[in-house]
Parts: structure tokens; sequence; C-alpha cells
């Protein structure tokens, strides 16, 4: 089927399988591979993109319901003043250790701080559960938070 | 102290910035065009032979280019432990066998155009299997009418027990002192059983790995791999294909635990590669990860310890059964450090006997994983030691300051427990656990907790704490090389066999060449991990590569500056007694005229006595510094659901010099959580028929952001003369304690004491409804 979006800005007509995931259609169609498969099952957020500014876990989303949709991958982001912000805290954290989590860290964090742009710690906590990181124990991530709100005031 | 302008600086990752935009490629993000994917079938009995397979309906299935299985790859005995040549584990594997040995083992593999094709081929196999008696309980393995997992084909390549035939997979066993005289002079005996789980290491990159023919003829590996050298000696071997014709790159990986030392799929890859001369792509799914992969060993520890009523300890008895699994990969080694890595610490028992075995069962594979063996023995070990300081009235902390080793002191087992082999005397110089505990008790406020049982509530409060060491590498087996040469600018290439794999090794390696060299990071051009192009390393294992690699950068640059200083002496005519590097140039202490790198390197590369500056170095230990650490917890029982609640982990290390606090704190942050996730709610779940059942993230539910305490991490002032600037390991050392300082702080709290993990809410409460009041 043929399905309207728009893709890192641009606009985008697939045609593909109503049923075929996100996660592949970024990763093998458009080499969009900051979009990691950790799991495929939604649970640990590797291939988390932007749908419409909230983050969504792309290996969840058929390509069905992306129509009209607005999808930021990590690449589309990080030119981004506020990608540079999230990108720059987590390394300055010391919250990038393997890295494959972190681009899908970085959607989440964004997502976060366009929800609270001055999040409680609970905010944070709550705002990073659906990301698994097995390398930072999450300390300097919560960290890397805390450093993008305050470097990136009044951006979010 | 020394005084560093590079070391012991928190400097960013050199590639973090790449890694956070995703920019830089895992295994999986490289376009190998006409790849074929791979896909698994696995057994779904834990023990049976296979009477026949029958693929005529799946080579009729779209996409499908070959089925591979026993009846057309070559079996070839090896070992997927990803070892030091020859492996200290059994071989006891081939590609593809008659006989599976666990819910997970594999059956065969299918080549397809896409991995659809591949999965949907898969169902269309048909394997008769004569079902046989499976093995579930590690105790009845050795039992002389116990199934036998293996046959009498499999072997050790090293002197070593192995008997298959008892499903014995290995053995260690060593004694000094008189145990006898040890009890008879006891006041007071403990003598308990220990259990340790099954885990997964939970690398968020699953297991991946592409496989192609590059222009020249010369098959490629692209890998997620930890031990790229390893990769490409049993590739070799299994694939029976000239070593000089495989190039194993290692591109970025995504965290390995120890689950990709293990070489399990790259021989599958290459093997199809070889065979149908077309690109391969083999990537697990995160159940396969679980199911199939490798896994922590489970142990049993039966401990046994002798006190007067003085505190001192007269004998210690150590009886370690270790579940290997189907597969006997790193059985002897693992075993070993139940041992090697634990006992140490308490260098003044004078009768001592360790006795280990690893058998074959058919659940699933044991593996290297962080701690490897340390994790399991001192869960036993600090739960003793509370215990024992308990009966003998001493504070745990002045109960273990008593004890532990300290710096100018040996322990015999350095000497007589090796990994495979006995080990090698060393003195230990450098151990600060004292500082580490004394920090930890501050943190956490333990003289105003330990024992109080503050409540509130249906919750009653308490803390423990829990002590460890563990290596710097193995002494005399691991090695790692490293070589440098100059460019014009004053930078430097560093190509190093270490391998990153998300520890921040590139970064580390880096700094210390900069440290020796005078200049930043930025300078420093690093490759790592490419068996074509950079010099061999045994790879990220063992905690060794900042104290091995790293030892073999710093001789490296060393080499590179005495020809710096030769050139500035050929240009200027000075002392070399008076030439310093610092801020990227040459220095002449005496008259302060500096000559910068970019000149030096022009000099010799185009202008006078032409040469390329560069040097190559390699460095083994004929010791292996412990780290040391404490790790204290806070936590409330809930007595009506037995649930534990964390409040705060205070942990401290000493490991040496930092090179980098900040990538430090990452390695101890991740291991205690990691370790904290273990010992409260990880476990494998299986069927009785030894099916795994919690084979995804959703149900196995490992620690994340919402679950984490306060976690607190301090760095102890160290120094260590003989690592890399100071240098000790601090890569595996924190995954040790969480759990035995979980259960100290159950005791503390409640009074119950629990000896297997993990301590789900059932298990609290269970123990808790045994005791008719809280009686301590």
């Amino acid at each position: 089927m043929k399905i309207e979006c728009t893709l890192n800005g641009q606009r985008k007509t697939l045609d593909v399988s109503s049923t075929r995931r996100l996660l592949d259609i970024l990763r093998e169609d458009f080499h969009l591979t900051a979009v990691k498969e950790g799991c495929g099952e939604g649970e640990c957020g590797a291939c988390m993109v932007l749908m419409d500014g909230k983050a969504v876990n792309a290996c969840l989303i058929p390509a069905g319901n992306l129509m009209g949709k607005e999808i930021v991958t990590p690449e589309g982001f990080k030119e981004s003043p506020r990608g540079k912000i999230i990108e720059e805290a987590l390394i300055e954290a010391g919250a990038v250790q393997c890295g494959f989590c972190t681009p899908g860290f970085v959607m989440a964090i964004e997502s976060l701080l366009n929800e609270h742009p001055h999040p409680t710690e609970e905010n944070i906590r709550e705002g990073l559960s659906g990301n698994l990181c097995r390398c930072t124990g999450y300390q300097m991530i919560f960290k890397s938070v805390r450093l993008a709100e305050e470097k990136g005031a009044g951006l979010w | 102290m020394k005084n560093f302008s590079r070391i012991g600086k928190g400097e960013k990752k050199i590639d973090g910035l790449p890694l956070a935009t995703g920019s830089l490629k895992f295994t999986d993000d490289f376009v190998v065009k006409d790849s074929l994917y791979l896909a698994l079938l696995y057994s779904p009995h834990a023990h049976a032979e296979i009477l026949d397979i029958d693929d005529t309906e799946a080579r009729k299935s779209p996409g499908v280019v070959e089925i591979f299985h026993y009846k057309n790859v070559k079996p070839i005995l090896h070992t997927t432990a990803g070892q030091g040549f020859p492996e200290p584990s059994p071989y006891d594997t081939v590609l593809f066998d008659k006989k599976v040995r666990f819910v997970g083992d594999k059956v065969a593999m299918v080549a397809a155009k896409t991995k659809k094709e591949a999965e949907e081929a898969l169902k269309k196999i048909k394997v008769d299997y004569k079902i046989l008696e499976p093995l579930f309980d590690p105790e009845n393995a050795m039992a002389p009418d116990a199934p036998k997992i293996h046959s009498l084909d499999c072997y050790a390549t090293i002197p070593v027990t192995y008997d298959p035939n008892k499903n014995l997979a290995a053995e260690v066993d060593i004694a000094f002192g008189d145990l006898e005289k040890g009890i008879a002079e006891a006041d007071i005996v403990v003598d308990e059983i220990y259990h340790t789980h099954y885990a997964s290491h939970c690398a968020i990159e699953p297991h991946s790995v592409k496989t192609f023919f590059d222009e020249m003829g010369r098959l490629v590996i692209i890998s997620s791999t930890q031990v790229p050298f390893h990769v490409r000696r049993i590739v070799s071997r299994v694939c029976d294909f000239p070593l000089a014709k495989i190039r194993v790159i290692k591109p970025r990986v995504g965290g390995g635990f120890g689950a990709k030392q293990e070489v399990m799929l790259e021989q599958l890859a290459a093997w199809a590669t070889i065979t149908l001369k077309q690109p391969a792509t083999l990537i697990l799914s995160r159940e396969e990860v679980f199911r199939s992969s490798r896994t922590r060993h489970p142990v049993r520890t039966h401990l046994k310890m002798g006190v007067k009523n003085s505190g001192d300890i007269t004998f210690l008895e150590m009886d370690t059964l270790l579940n290997t699994g189907a597969y006997g990969t790193h059985a002897l080694t693992v075993l070993s450090n139940c041992g090697a890595k634990v006992l140490p610490l308490l260098n003044k028992i004078e009768n001592l006997h360790f006795l280990g075995r690893s058998v074959y069962t058919t659940l699933p594979v044991g593996g290297a994983y962080r701690g490897y063996g340390a994790t399991q023995g001192y869960f036993a070990l600090n739960q003793h030691l509370d215990i024992l300081s308990r009966k003998v009235e001493i504070d745990f902390i002045d109960f273990v300051k008593k004890h532990h080793i300290r710096e100018g002191e040996t322990s015999k087992i350095f000497e007589v427990l090796g990994e495979g082999k006995e080990g090698v005397k060393q003195v230990v110089k450098s151990c600060k656990l004292d500082e580490c505990m004394d920090w930890c008790a501050s943190a956490i406020g333990w003289q105003e907790k330990r024992g109080k049982h503050i409540t509130h509530g249906d919750k009653i409060r308490g803390v423990g704490a829990a002590v460890a060491m563990q290596g710097s590498g193995i002494p005399l087996i691991d090695m790692g090389a490293a070589s440098m040469k100059i460019n014009e600018d004053g930078s430097f290439n560093l190509d190093v066999g270490a391998t990153d794999i998300g520890t921040g090794s590139d970064t580390i390696l880096a700094q210390i060449a900069g440290e020796v060299l005078g200049v930043r990071s930025d300078k420093i051009i690093v490759l790592s991990s490419d068996t074509d192009r950079t010099p061999f390393d045994v790879g990220a294992y063992a905690s060794s590569t900042t104290y091995i690699s790293g030892g073999a950068v710093k001789k490296c640059a060393e080499k590179i500056r005495e020809q710096i200083f030769d050139v500035a002496i050929t240009m200027k005519k000075w002392d070399r007694k008076n030439l310093v590097l610092a801020d990227e140039s040459v220095k002449n202490k005496k008259t302060g005229e500096g000559v910068p790198l970019s000149d030096i390197a022009i000099f010799a590369l185009y202008t006078q006595e032409q040469f390329q500056i560069q040097a190559s170095a390699s460095h083994t230990s004929p010791e292996s510094p412990p780290p040391f650490l404490a790790t204290f917890v806070e936590l409330d029982v809930d007595t009506r659901t037995g649930k534990v609640d964390l409040i705060q982990a205070a942990t401290a290390v000493d490991c040496g010099q930092a090179i980098n606090p900040i990538l430090v704190e990452g390695q101890v942050e991740g291991a205690v959580v990691n370790g904290l996730s273990y010992a409260l709610v990880e476990n494998f779940v299986f069927s009785s028929q030894g099916n795994l059942i919690n084979g995804h993230f959703k149900d196995y539910k490992l620690f994340t952001s919402v679950d984490i305490p306060q976690i607190k991490t301090h760095i102890v002032k160290s120094y260590e003369e003989t690592g890399p600037f100071g240098a000790k390991s601090v890569a595996e050392i924190g995954i040790n304690t969480p759990a035995p300082a979980i259960a100290n702080a159950i005791y503390d709290a409640v009074g119950v004491r629990l000896y297997t993990l993990p301590f789900t809410p059932d298990k609290v409460y269970t123990a808790l409804k045994r005791l008719k009041t809280y009686d301590y």
C-alpha cells in the first residue's frame, strides 16, 4: 500500500506492506541505522523514534499506522539545537558507554523534556523507563537529563 | 600520587559523539550486498538423539539456498569459549551434532535470500527425535545411573581432569595446612549451602555477525565480538579454512559482559559463506540470546568455616558444584575463579580445602559473565563472614579488616590455583579495602542503622555489606600488543588489538599514550581490533584491558618517545637527559626551548636520515594485581509481602590510579546495578521439561530506571606500581558484592538468612513465615 508521511522533515510516499515494521523500513529502506533493534518486542527502547513528537518504539509500529504521521529519527534530530544539547549532555555525564541504546535515549529524553521541561526525579525515572541500558546503571543518564535541562534552558 | 597531564582526567570518550548520534556502525548496520540470511532451528527437547532430518520440503521453500545440519557439515570438535590457546575449556562441541543437549541447542541452519524466507523454511524441516532422559539436577550429574550427556570422543586439550563418562566437565582440588587441626581448634563452625542462579548478560545489542569474501578472495567476518583474534583462530579450525585468508573486524559492539567472549555464530556464518560463496548475515533475536546463547553458570557452594571466640579463622572448606549446562565452555576457569578470586582475600587461613566440580546437565550453557565465578564465590563468602562476625560479636567491618589480605602480603591461593593450571606467586602491592569499607560505612550511615531494625508500618530497615577482590588479567597467559607511528602534524596512529566493547578502552589507551607523549587524546587516532590491521590482543575479558593492553600501549609510546628524542638530538644537538615531552613538543628543560612534534615528524619523514618514527610493543604480566571493592546497601523488607525495597547502595573501589574516573564510575555503577538486579529479580524460569519460559525482556524484568535505588560511587586513592600509571582493573569487580550485601541487609532487617538467589518476595515471605518471632 502507499503511505504518505513525513520522515526527518521530508515528505515521503512509502510503497510497503501495511504490516511491515517501521523499524525495518527505517533501517533497510532508508539506512537510518541509528535506530537499533535490541529486542523487537517494544521492551528495550533502542529503536525509539519520535512520532508526532512522542517517543515510540519503531519495532511496534506497523507501516499501516504511519499515514500522515511525522517521524523523526535520531539522524533527523541530531543537528537540531535540542539534539545537540542532549547528545552533549549524555557525553559529558559519561552516559555513553557502548552506545547501542544511546540514540534511543536521546529520543526518550527529548520526549521527556518536551513534556516536562523541568522534570522531577520521578518524571525522569518514569520518562526513561521504556529504555534499557545494561552498561551505565542509569545514574549518568539521569545526570545527563539534568545537564540538558540546564544547558538547554528555554529550548523546551 | 603522581602529577599527570592526561591520566586521572575524566576525558570524554573519543567515540562519544558519533555513538550518541548513532552514526558509528555496529555489526548489523553494515550493508553487505546480496547477503544471505541465516536462521537456526533449535531443539525443543532437553536431551534427544536425532534419528533423521528430512529437509526436502524446506529446500523447496521460496528463497532457500541451502540447509545445513549433521548430514552435510563436517563435525570438528571444538569449544566455543573464546579463550587463549590451547583453550582450557573441553572440546565437546561440533557445528551440528546428531544429538541435542538442551532446549535451544542448534539442530539445523537455513540460508535464504531473506530473513523471512529463512524463518519460514525452518518450519518445514522435519526432525525425527529419539527422546532421551534429561538431566536437570547438577547434584545428580555424577551418579552412576545419570544419563551421559557427552560421548567419550570429547576431550580436554590441556592436562586437567575431564571425564564425560561421569558428566564431569572440570575438577579442581587444592588443599593446604591441616583441616582436621583447623576443625579441632574452632570454637564455632558455620556450615551452610548457597545457591546462585542462571542469568542472561542482556547486552542490548544481540549477538551479530556478517561474513563475505573481499576482492582478494579473503573471508571477512564482521562480528560483535569481545575476542576478534580468538574468532579468527577458532573459525579457521572449525571451518578448516586457512587462517591467513580470514580477516575479523570488530566494529562498535553494543555491550558484552562476557556473552560475546563466546565464538558461537562466526563459524556458522563463515561456513555458509565458504560453502555457498555468498555473503551471510546472522543476527540473534532477543529470545535466541536468552535461550541458546550463554549464561551465568549456576553454582552451589557448600562452605564450612571455623572461628575461635577471638575471631580468628581456623579453617575454610569450600565445595563448589558448578552447573555448566550442555557444554563445558569456561567450565574449568569459572570454577577455578570461584576459589582463585575469592579465597586469597582471607589470606591468613592456614588450613584450607577447595574442591570444585563442573558438571554437565541438559540445561542452557554457562559461559563467561562479568565476575566470572567470583560473583558466585563471594555470594557465599560474604554471607559467611556476616554470620561468623555476628557469632563472635565483632562488627562485620572490623571482622573483614582483621582477616583480609594487605599490602605486602601474599596468599598461597595465588600460587596453587590459576586458570586451568597452577597459579603464579604474587605479593599484593596495593590494597585500600579498609578505605573502601570506611567510605561506604559513612556514606550509608552504617553505625546509625546497623542492627537498629528501624520499623515503619510493615517495613523493617536493614543495612548489609559485602567486599570483593578480582584480578587484572590472567598472569602469564594474557597478552596485548600495540603499535604506533607519527604523522606530519604531530598526531599519532595507535593500533591495538584491545577490544573496546563499550567500556571506553579506546579512550583510556589514548590517554595512556597521550600521557607518555605529552599530547591530547584528539592527537591519538585509535584503531582497534582488526585482525589484518592491528597487532594481537587476547581481547576484552578477565579485566585485562587497562592493565595488560594499557601496559603494551605505555611501552610502545615510550619507544616512540625515545625515537622522537633521537630526532630532536639530531636537529638541535641537545642532551637527552634534558628532554621531556609536553604540550605537543619536545622541550629542553635546561634551556626552555622546544620543538613541536610536527617539526620532529617532518624532519624525520622528509629532511635528514629519514625514517618513520614507529614502534610496537607487547605486554604480559607475571602478576595480576587485584582491585578491591566494598558495597554497602540499605533496604526495607516489607514483612507483609516479602518484597525488598532498596533504599541505597554505596560502593567504593580501589582500582589503583583511575585512568579516567568517569569511565571508572560508569563501570562500577553498571556492574553494581546489574548485581542488584541479579539479586532481586533476574532469573531463568524453566518448565518441567527444561524449557526456558521467560526468555524475553518483558518476563525477565531486569532493572529499569524506576527500579534502582540511590547509587553512590567512590574511587579511593590508590596506586599500583606494576600497572600503567598506577592502574589496576575495574570492569568486573562491582558485580560481586550486591547480592551478598542485600542478603546480609535482609538478615540485619528481619533476621532471615537467604541462601538461595534471587530474593523474590515469595522467597523472603516464606522465610519470614518460618520465623515464629523476629529472633535476632
